[in-house]
């Protein structure tokens, strides 16, 4: 055994470019996979710190259709017996800034342990500086920071990393002070450990409902990035499937080029059986070794990734994610696990010709299994079953698992579609083809098809899903730009802290001939889900512009004078709105909906009504934000100046429409820069997979490539159709990619995307990165095209002689 | 550990150790009957007014309705049931809503031979959730409560729940109110740190108590104390041991030895049959500790002999169960004794300050 | 007898006649055998067949007595490692090994491998000088004294070649011959060839003729 390994592990010694390739691609297949692992891996550890720290996740909740809840409720249930938390939230604009304050009794919070030892941390506080006045406020550091120009005594704010960015944590009693909420909650908390034989909280307090989970900022942030981190994995596995075609092209490759020699060895009198373990303990030695690699280079990768990955969660979602990374040893094992798992999974082929290879050990093996008529049968009736499959899952079933078993489907049954389709194509071309030399050409192809298809498979998919991936973030930055244009109605948008100072911005904006658009809202639950109702005056450039995705042409009339109200789309779809339907609001409270808006990034309910309407419910709506519109004749930035003049609100709380846009831009494109690293990242992995493919293909080319050589092809020619013939097959799978692409984008947009965030996007086609892509592409194909060109190209003649010599056993 | 466990535990650790606060001691005579932070501090020369003191005083920094029964099943059982709520403020006022200091707690056990029970509850004063009524009297904290029909203590009816038990009991009052010390006014140091303490040590009481086996009727007698100060213990003071011991002849003794570094204090009452109470002057009252239990990973001195010389008393004090440890925020141990030797009875024993492990137990001082 | 063959049949899978049709010899120790034949008469099927690298569809290898025409691969591969040896026309070397690891390949993974002989045959077969080569470093004669030395080495008691000669030129032929005859007689072993050439076939002990699939004794 020793003996049989190690005369089959000398011939790496021989072909290091080779073994380069192999730990390479596993390397990189491991890598992409467990980066991705790791980073899904630390956000999830993240989210369970500050969960298992502050959260209440897992927590049900008693929340109020109205909104509020009256502390007399609580106090009402804790006197029945019922083992309570109240939860009291709500918008603080200060400086400028607008935060969510959470007011907690930190007498019952899960969370106040790590509020006390935060205070206790500072020094200067006991640990009942949580509870004494002036009391003392948490926030994540990077919000403390931003909020460190306010007035030290009376607000103390100490870090507490646990907590989401822009969420400030104290105690209810100044939280209520500072909101103005005296005797309010948003929700009360239902502790996990009640005495037994209570009266049921359903008898108790009809009117509120009762939540599984508390779904407030501190609930569990896995909910809201659950499918975020889908996406993440999806992806990665992807980029492992597009690594392991690599592997198994090194693996046939390596088996390929010492054909002669297990041939040696099993008459040396070698067992198969002892061939095969040598084989397999080779194959796991490189398992571990390139696993090894791939977890350092994964590990590097997500280091990289994290920083823009946790901006993207805590921009989008405000989850708590460090930026740093720690290694588990359950990732170790898992990446070394699924690279030795694939490995073995891409290696399978391998070992089973090697097999057959046994059997026949006497016979004239060179015969190149040609696909016949039933094989290609075969291949077409499973890919279109594996797309039907897909099909139905996505037709029975429902929700974002639904979705991607379609996807799965889809591009699964299309890649081995892509071997019928390409055979087809090539027996079509053949017949096509004039020249004796392209003649050849297309037949020597349609025989290497078998040995090449995985890599196209590889190429088929990794196109495909740039151009999927890509038509989507593309079709949705277009949308998201214009959406947010749309949105940002007024051209200047003033924050303002109290009640007072939206009636002073208002009036100030009536004496200076300006429109005030304020943004008027109340905060309720809807299916004991957040709802925020918006209320609005009726603009002309809100009519105008506000981005509706369906609902009657005279909406807006309907709002204003019919009391009808907009749905946020990702409402619509939760609760299978739809304009024309009624829907309720409260117990005594109910309105038609007229149309349905488009609202992105905002995983909760919203709808907006007139205000008049809004106020007839909620006597005082909330108004944080109100947006101006100068006269034709005024700038904007003069209009800011003279609302930071005249009633000395700060700069940072005025803000213009194009800051706003840039900001909102930009927090859309870094969500993304993972998903562009990856997609590159796959097309190159799909590269390798063809550059392997192909050398895996020489040893077996040289006997095909002689006779042709022999009748007067000079070896120049050859290698010039070597080259024609990999790009000949780039060509062809990305004509069979692009389709598949844009199939894949529409059901990213309408499909993935609906189910994961409740919004549904229209597509646009972008010709020219199709463009770009093809080239990037070819430029793949050549580029795997190189080495055996070179190799052509440097031949000798005796080498091609050989063959005529040699070709017999 | 829970959150309010935790929490808990800070505040009482704060408010009740002494030690802690010590730099508000001492100052209370020089600053007119207030201490550094603005509390009051017990007046010798004040009388206590009722129903006005059988509410809070949210001006002191700790107070408690504290009711312990000695009871007895239909099938002859010994049972022990505390019920005690206490309150420490952050500062001395009472004001409305969130931001009221007062913080209450309450604590409830019953314990028998071979189990004991106990749970807690903690709440913040001024939305309602715990506190104390005088008109009529009512003391609650989430649902448990110690309720009056009228604005004395003469019936009470006292209910509470927990893991694995709940009771709901009347009390009857068969002799008067006592006042400890001084008409009330408690020295608890020889640095003159005191409270205000008065008792009512006689209730007949009858009732339910449901444990996992199911409800039990119960007959029997309780104690209730009645005690607020600023300053309960001098800063060398690590703990107490309190008895409160009813005897066959109708005679009740309470007394209490505060462990302290320059020695200990003791003091008491002696309660004739007809109620009359005489105090017991510092030494009178002796306990030592005779068999020591490993309760809760802790030493804790289980029973005890105790003599009142003057009076001839000289008895065993035994723990009906020596686990009876209240693991809450604040722990200590409380429960029924029984009482053999020149005088036969029962009574509730309390101890605190035996250290969270053994290594910290303070009992090096015999 | 070392060896006795009894009326082998043989197709293969796809071709509609058999390659061979009961063909029956017997080999003696210490005697060399040679056989010819045309091409795709089915010399290299015999010859695989006697190695135990294909089965018979009918038909007996008798050798010392024991069937080997049905082994498990497992039994098979026993027996070439130590008892039967191959020499083939085109070398068959291990590129990634050297000339002297070539060499020893075959006698250690039968854990027959012996210095002093081995060191032996080198010297006779003249490969001293080029132990530290590779295989693609040598010429065509030298590869097939490389070949001849690994077959010997793990004094085997059948050799079968197979066209050993074909790749040589006149002289490097008659050595090459030359060599094996006098290490199969001096080690006591059997040589069984496979050779177009009626002059090799001349210089054998015995010489068998293959047609019609079926083996007849050539006229000497």
């Amino acid at each position: 055994m020793i003996h049989v390994l190690g005369t089959m592990f000398r011939h790496w010694r021989r072909a290091p470019l080779q073994l380069v390739l192999l730990i390479a691609g596993l390397a990189l297949a491991t890598a992409l996979w467990s980066a991705v692992q790791a980073i899904n891996a630390e956000a999830r550890a993240s989210y369970g710190r500050a969960v298992e720290r502050l959260g209440t996740g897992g927590m049900a909740a008693l929340t109020s259709p109205e909104g509020a809840i009256a502390l007399q409720t609580y106090v009402r249930l804790r006197r029945v017996g019922w083992q309570l938390s109240p939860v009291l939230e709500g918008t603080w604009a200060q400086g400028g800034r607008s935060v969510t304050l959470l007011g907690v009794d930190v007498l019952s919070y899960p969370g106040a342990p790590a509020m006390v030892t935060a205070a206790e941390a500072d020094g200067s506080l006991g640990p009942l500086g949580v509870l004494t006045t002036p009391g003392v406020m948490f926030a994540h550091p990077e919000t403390q920071a931003a909020l460190a120009g306010l007035d030290q005594e009376a607000f103390r704010i100490l870090p507490l990393p646990d907590l989401p960015p822009n969420l400030v944590l104290s105690d209810i009693s100044v939280v209520e002070g500072l909101l103005n909420r005296p005797g309010q909650l948003s929700r009360i908390l239902i502790l996990p450990d009640q005495p037994e034989g209570l009266p049921a909280l359903s008898v108790l307090a009809p009117r509120l409902q009762r939540s599984s989970t508390d779904d407030g900022p501190l609930g569990d942030p896995g909910r809201l990035t659950r499918s975020f981190h889908l996406n993440l994995t999806a992806f990665g596995f992807l980029s492992f499937g597009v690594g392991l075609f690599i592997v198994q092209g090194s693996i046939t490759l390596g088996i390929e080029q010492r054909r002669g020699t297990i041939r040696t060895l099993r008459c040396l009198g070698v067992a198969m059986s002892g061939l095969m373990a040598a084989l397999l303990l080779e194959l796991i030695v490189l398992a571990l070794v390139a696993g090894g690699l791939g977890l350092v280079v994964g590990y590097s990768l997500a280091g990289l990734l994290l920083p823009d990955v946790s901006a993207t969660l805590r921009g989008l979602y405000g989850a708590p994610v460090d930026g740093t990374l720690s290694l588990r040893l359950s990732w170790v094992v898992s990446g070394l696990g699924m690279a030795l798992a694939g490995t073995l999974l891409a290696g399978l082929q391998a070992l089973l010709s090697l097999r057959r290879m046994g059997r026949h050990l006497s016979q004239a093996s060179y015969a190149t299994a040609r696909l016949n008529r039933t094989h290609i049968w075969i291949w077409c009736l499973s890919g279109a079953g594996l797309i039907s499959l897909g099909a139905v899952v996505l037709q029975v079933g429902s929700g974002l698992l639904a979705g991607f078993v379609f996807l799965g489907g889809l591009m699964l049954g299309s890649a081995v579609l892509l071997l019928p389709v390409l055979t087809l194509l090539l027996q079509g071309m053949r017949r096509m083809a004039r020249s004796p030399a392209f003649q050849w050409l297309t037949a020597d192809s349609q025989l290497q098809l078998p040995g090449l298809s995985l890599s196209l498979m590889a190429l088929l998919l990794a196109v495909a899903t740039n151009v999927g991936v890509g038509t989507m973030v593309s079709s949705f930055r277009m949308t998201f730009v214009d959406w947010i244009d749309q949105r940002l109605v007024a051209d200047v948008f003033v924050e303002v802290e109290t009640d007072a100072q939206a009636q002073a911005v208002m009036r100030w904006a009536k004496a200076n001939d300006a429109r005030s658009l304020p943004q008027s809202y109340s905060d309720t639950r809807l299916n004991s889900a957040p709802l925020r109702i918006y209320g609005v005056v009726d603009d002309p450039l809100s009519r105008r512009d506000w981005p509706l995705v369906r609902g009657a042409p005279d909406a807006w009339d309907q709002l204003h004078s019919a009391g009808a109200v907009f749905v946020n789309e990702q409402l619509a779809h939760r609760d299978g709105l739809q304009p024309g339907d009624r829907m309720t609001l409260g117990p005594d409270w109910s309105a038609p909906i007229a149309a349905v808006y488009s609202d992105y990034g905002n995983p909760d309910g919203q709808i907006i009504m007139s205000l008049p309407a809004l106020r007839a419910h909620v006597p005082a709506p909330i108004v944080r934000r109100i947006g101006l519109v100068p006269t034709e004749a005024t700038h904007p930035g003069d209009l800011g100046q003279g609302l930071a003049r005249d009633l000395g609100i700060s700069a940072t709380a005025i803000r213009d429409k194009d800051m706003i846009k840039s900001l909102s831009i930009a927090v859309f494109d870094r969500t993304f820069v993972v998903t562009g690293a990856l997609n590159i990242l796959t097309l190159a992995v799909a590269g390798f997979a063809m550059l392997t493919s192909f050398l895996s293909q020489w040893s077996r080319r040289l006997p095909q490539l002689a006779p042709v050589w022999a009748m007067g092809v000079s070896r120049a020619r050859l290698a010039g159709l070597e080259l024609l013939r990999s790009l000949g097959f780039a060509v062809l799978t990305f004509a069979c990619a692009l389709p598949l692409g844009l199939g894949l984008a529409w059901a990213l947009l309408n499909v993935i995307n609906l189910e994961a965030f409740g919004w549904r996007l229209p597509m646009y086609l972008f010709p020219a990165e199709w463009v770009r892509l093809f080239l990037l592409t070819c430029l793949a194909a050549g580029l795997a095209a190189v080495v055996p060109v070179l190799r052509l190209l440097r031949l000798s003649p005796a080498r091609l002689l050989e063959v005529f010599s040699n070709d017999r056993l | 550990m829970t959150a309010s466990r935790s929490l808990g535990a800070l505040i009482l650790a704060v408010l009740m150790l002494p030690g802690l606060w010590s730099g508000a001691q001492g100052q209370g005579y020089a600053n007119l009957g207030s201490d550094a932070a603005g509390f009051a501090v017990p007046d010798p020369g004040r009388q206590l007014q009722f129903p006005a003191d059988h509410g809070a005083h949210p001006d002191f920094r700790v107070e408690w309705w504290y009711l312990t029964a000695n009871l007895r099943t239909e099938a002859g059982a010994d049972l022990g049931v505390q019920w005690t709520l206490f309150r420490s403020a952050l500062a001395p006022n009472d004001a409305e809503g969130w931001k009221n200091p007062q913080i209450w707690m309450g604590h409830a056990a019953v314990t028998t031979a071979t189990s004991h029970s106990y749970a807690e509850r903690l709440g913040r004063g001024g939305i309602g959730q715990a506190g104390v009524l005088t008109d009529p009297f009512l003391a609650w904290i989430d649902d448990w409560s110690l309720t009056s029909s009228d604005d004395t203590l003469d019936d009470l009816a006292v209910t509470a729940r927990g893991p694995g038990f709940s009771y709901d009991l009347a009390l009857q009052q068969q002799g008067p109110l006592i006042f400890h010390g001084d008409d009330g006014y408690s020295v608890k140091s020889e640095d003159g740190q005191a409270s205000y303490y008065y008792s009512q040590p006689s209730y007949r009481v009858t009732g339910t108590v449901t444990l996992p086996r199911g409800p039990l009727a119960v007959t029997g007698e309780a104690w209730l104390d009645r005690e607020w100060s600023s300053q309960p213990l001098a800063p060398d003071q690590s703990g107490w041991d309190w008895f409160s011991l009813r005897f066959d002849s109708g005679e009740k003794a309470m007394g209490f030895v505060l462990r302290g570094d320059r020695g200990d204090f003791t003091s008491g009452s002696w309660i004739a049959a007809d109620g009359t109470l005489s105090p017991l002057a510092p030494g009178e009252f002796i306990a030592t500790p005779r068999v020591w239990s490993e309760v809760a990973g802790r030493d804790i001195p289980t029973g005890w002999q105790v003599e009142i010389p003057a009076r001839g008393v000289s008895v065993n004090v035994a723990a009906l169960n020596p686990e009876a440890w209240m693991g809450t925020s604040f722990s200590y141990w409380e429960g029924p004794v029984t009482v053999i030797g020149s005088h036969q009875g029962t009574g509730y024993l309390e101890m605190t300050g035996y250290g969270d492990e053994r290594s910290s137990n303070p009992s090096d001082r015999k | 007898m070392l060896m006795s063959i009894k009326d082998l049949t043989r197709r293969y899978a796809g071709q509609n006649r058999d390659v061979l049709r009961g063909a029956s010899f017997d080999l003696a120790r210490g005697e060399s055998v040679a056989l010819t034949g045309d091409s795709g008469s089915g010399k290299s099927t015999v010859l695989h067949l006697l190695a135990a690298l294909d089965r018979p569809d009918r038909g007996q290898i008798l050798f010392e007595g024991t069937d080997i025409s049905n082994l498990s691969d497992a039994a098979a591969s026993e027996l070439r490692r130590g008892r039967i040896a191959l020499v083939f026309q085109q070398y068959n070397l291990v590129p990634a090994l050297n000339v002297a690891e070539n060499i020893s390949l075959h006698a250690r993974l039968g854990r027959r491998f012996d210095p002093a002989w081995t060191e032996t045959l080198v010297r006779h077969l003249g490969l001293s000088g080029l132990l530290t080569r590779y295989p693609e470093q040598i010429s065509g004669g030298q590869q097939q004294r490389v070949a001849i030395a690994r077959s010997l080495a793990v004094r085997p008691d059948l050799l079968l070649a197979d066209e050993p000669t074909g790749n040589l030129d006149e002289t490097a032929s008659a050595e090459v011959l030359r060599l094996m005859l006098d290490l199969v007689s001096r080690s006591g072993s059997a040589l069984f060839l496979v050779t177009h050439s009626p002059q090799i076939a001349a210089r054998c002990d015995r010489h068998l003729h293959l047609s019609g699939g079926q083996v007849r004794s050539a006229a000497p």
